[in-house]
């Protein structure tokens, strides 16, 4: 039913910093590797080796330059489904394919149901869903549910794998329902702040702002490398005689 | 947006077949017509036709067709599910009105309600079809008050140029009618460009800084996730130079508004044989019209998907 629970026990999602994110994309292959063949798998690649390379990804990793009158900064920016509380992509679905689990507060897509419509891709603002022209059906994040629940996993690995993968732990998975959840302190501590949120969808995940700029690093270029000795043979020789 | 031309013909055929579909279903019930066997098969014939051949190209949008029948069950909160609903329904009375008016011969008692029944439904799915695109919060153009009403105004105006083409053809030539549909074409272009115009001065709070949670100063994106184009890019990233949406809205305003109004002024006065063919000339050419208001709808539409893109 694609009519939303009206209360979700938790709500797992993620936080991104990006104060850290360094836009490596080890996220973005990451997931892609794990969930080809995962529980939406598979992330089709249409034309992988020719000119017009098209596929299906989760997540994508922007770059931005931001301006302000404390100066300029470049900022990588991944995104991936927020898993909205009020999610539109679930609701105008016709089928009932796409749902809102009441119990983790996770959108997927039951792709058996899917019919392709494509409607759910224009309800989210976001761009989180990706249609697959070879299957057919709509694909989304699944925030890694094959992942976070599997008892097969060592208990460390049960995060989504692009938190699992990122170098600067600029990703971060917990309960955003729960407000003494680390992941809350987090978002509490750093101002984490929702994307769009005048369009009203509520997303769950948060991404933190970059921090302040300040004044602790070098504010003038180290001097450039003398050579430790001097250069012997022709070459020095023609040193010396310059240099003098 | 991306135009599909399987849904720009699914909305303006569906809205032209449900606006001629309504007018039978009123005006032969309150004896506008009399229950003749040519105007009830060839107008209910072209209603219907105009209805199922829209109905049959919206599913070449989807990517598993096969699937169809199960967008009718999420009526509750999609719809798209709510139109896929109210369209079949209103199969049942207008097939019984068709079948009253044109096997029984009759448009009165049961077949008169039957015909009102299937207006108010014709007239309830293209509220749903407006609704699908109302509702859509991402797309501006389309979250707006002259969503609805446009696709009401639309399928009323083309729904009675086709119903005078009809009783021109019959030699059952209305005045009332032909008015109407100068009157109807007169309201669907002064609804069109008070579109443009809302449209054109759209100042939404959904930008770059809203949209990377980066408040203050400029966001200008340094580089995409990807070197090629993308579904989203080729779904929701659709442009057209903006001197071709000027172009395209004056042959627009052209086809489907001047050119059917100078036509139907025309068969006013002309002779009978002239005056039909003139007026069939009228909704022919209002279709076509229609047909480029309908890409342009979606072609100047901006989903805010693209401001990730820095587009």
């Amino acid at each position: 039913m694609t009519c939303l629970p009206s209360h979700t026990d938790k709500r797992l999602g993620l936080v991104i910093d990006l104060d850290t994110c360094v836009g490596c994309q080890a996220c973005v292959t990451a997931c892609k590797e794990w969930n080809t063949g995962g529980h939406m798998g598979p992330l089709t690649d249409i034309d992988p080796y020719g000119g017009h390379v098209d596929g299906v990804w989760f997540n994508r990793v922007h770059s931005y330059e931001h301006v302000t009158e404390m100066g300029g900064r470049t900022v990588n920016f991944p995104r991936s489904c927020l898993h909205c509380e009020t999610p539109a992509c679930v609701t105008v679905c016709p089928t009932g394919a796409s749902y809102k689990r009441a119990s983790d507060g996770i959108v997927l897509i039951d792709e058996d149901k899917c019919i392709g419509c494509k409607l759910c891709s224009w309800a989210c603002p976001y761009g989180a869903r990706e249609f697959d022209t070879d299957v057919g059906v709509m694909k989304k994040c699944t925030l890694c549910v094959d992942r976070i629940y599997n008892d097969n996993l060592a208990e460390g690995d049960r995060v989504p794998a692009c938190v699992a993968a990122c170098p600067t732990s600029a990703r971060h998975f917990g309960d955003l329902g729960d407000p003494q959840s680390p992941i809350s302190h987090l978002v509490a501590e750093r101002g984490g702040v929702d994307l769009m949120p005048e369009l009203g969808y509520r997303p769950t995940n948060k991404y933190l702002p970059p921090r302040a700029h300040t004044q602790r690093a070098a504010s003038v270029p180290a001097k450039a490398l003398e050579p430790v000795r001097a250069e012997g043979g022709f070459l020095g020789w023609v040193d010396r005689m310059l240099s003098s | 947006m991306h135009p599909a031309f399987s849904v720009v013909f699914f909305t303006t055929a569906t809205g032209a077949g449900y606006g001629l579909l309504a007018l039978l279903g009123v005006l032969g019930p309150l004896g506008f017509i009399a229950p003749d066997f040519w105007p009830g098969f060839v107008g209910m014939g072209l209603a219907l036709g105009l209805i199922a051949a829209g109905l049959l190209s919206s599913t070449g949008h989807l990517g598993r067709p096969e699937r169809a029948w199960r967008a009718f069950s999420q009526w509750r909160s999609s719809w798209l599910s709510r139109e896929g609903v109210a369209s079949v329904a209103t199969f049942i009375p207008a097939g019984l009105f068709g079948l009253g008016w044109v096997i029984l011969g009759r448009l009165d008692g049961w077949v008169a309600a039957a015909g009102l029944l299937a207006a108010i439904c014709a007239v309830i799915t293209v509220c749903m079809t407006g609704m699908i695109y109302a509702s859509l919060k991402p797309v501006a153009q389309w979250h707006s008050p002259y969503t609805l009403p446009g696709y009401l105004v639309f399928s009323a105006m083309s729904g009675c140029v086709l119903m005078n083409a009809l009783l021109q053809g019959f030699a059952l030539a209305s005045k009332t009618l032909l008015a109407a549909s100068v009157l109807l074409t007169l309201l669907g272009w002064g609804w069109k460009l008070a579109t443009w115009r809302h449209n054109d001065r759209l100042e939404i709070p959904t930008n770059a800084n809203t949209a990377t949670g980066l408040a203050g100063g400029t966001v200008r994106s340094l580089e995409w996730p990807h070197t090629e184009e993308n579904y989203l890019l080729k779904e929701m990233g659709f442009r057209i130079a903006r001197k071709h949406a000027a172009k395209l809205r004056l042959i627009t305003q052209a086809l489907a508004f001047g050119v059917p109004i100078l036509l139907l002024v025309a068969a006013l006065a002309l002779p009978w044989p002239i005056a039909a063919l003139v007026s069939a000339l009228a909704a022919i050419v209002q279709f076509a019209g229609m047909l480029v208001e309908r890409w342009l709808f979606f072609a100047e539409a901006k989903h805010t998907v693209m401001l990730y893109y820095g587009r």
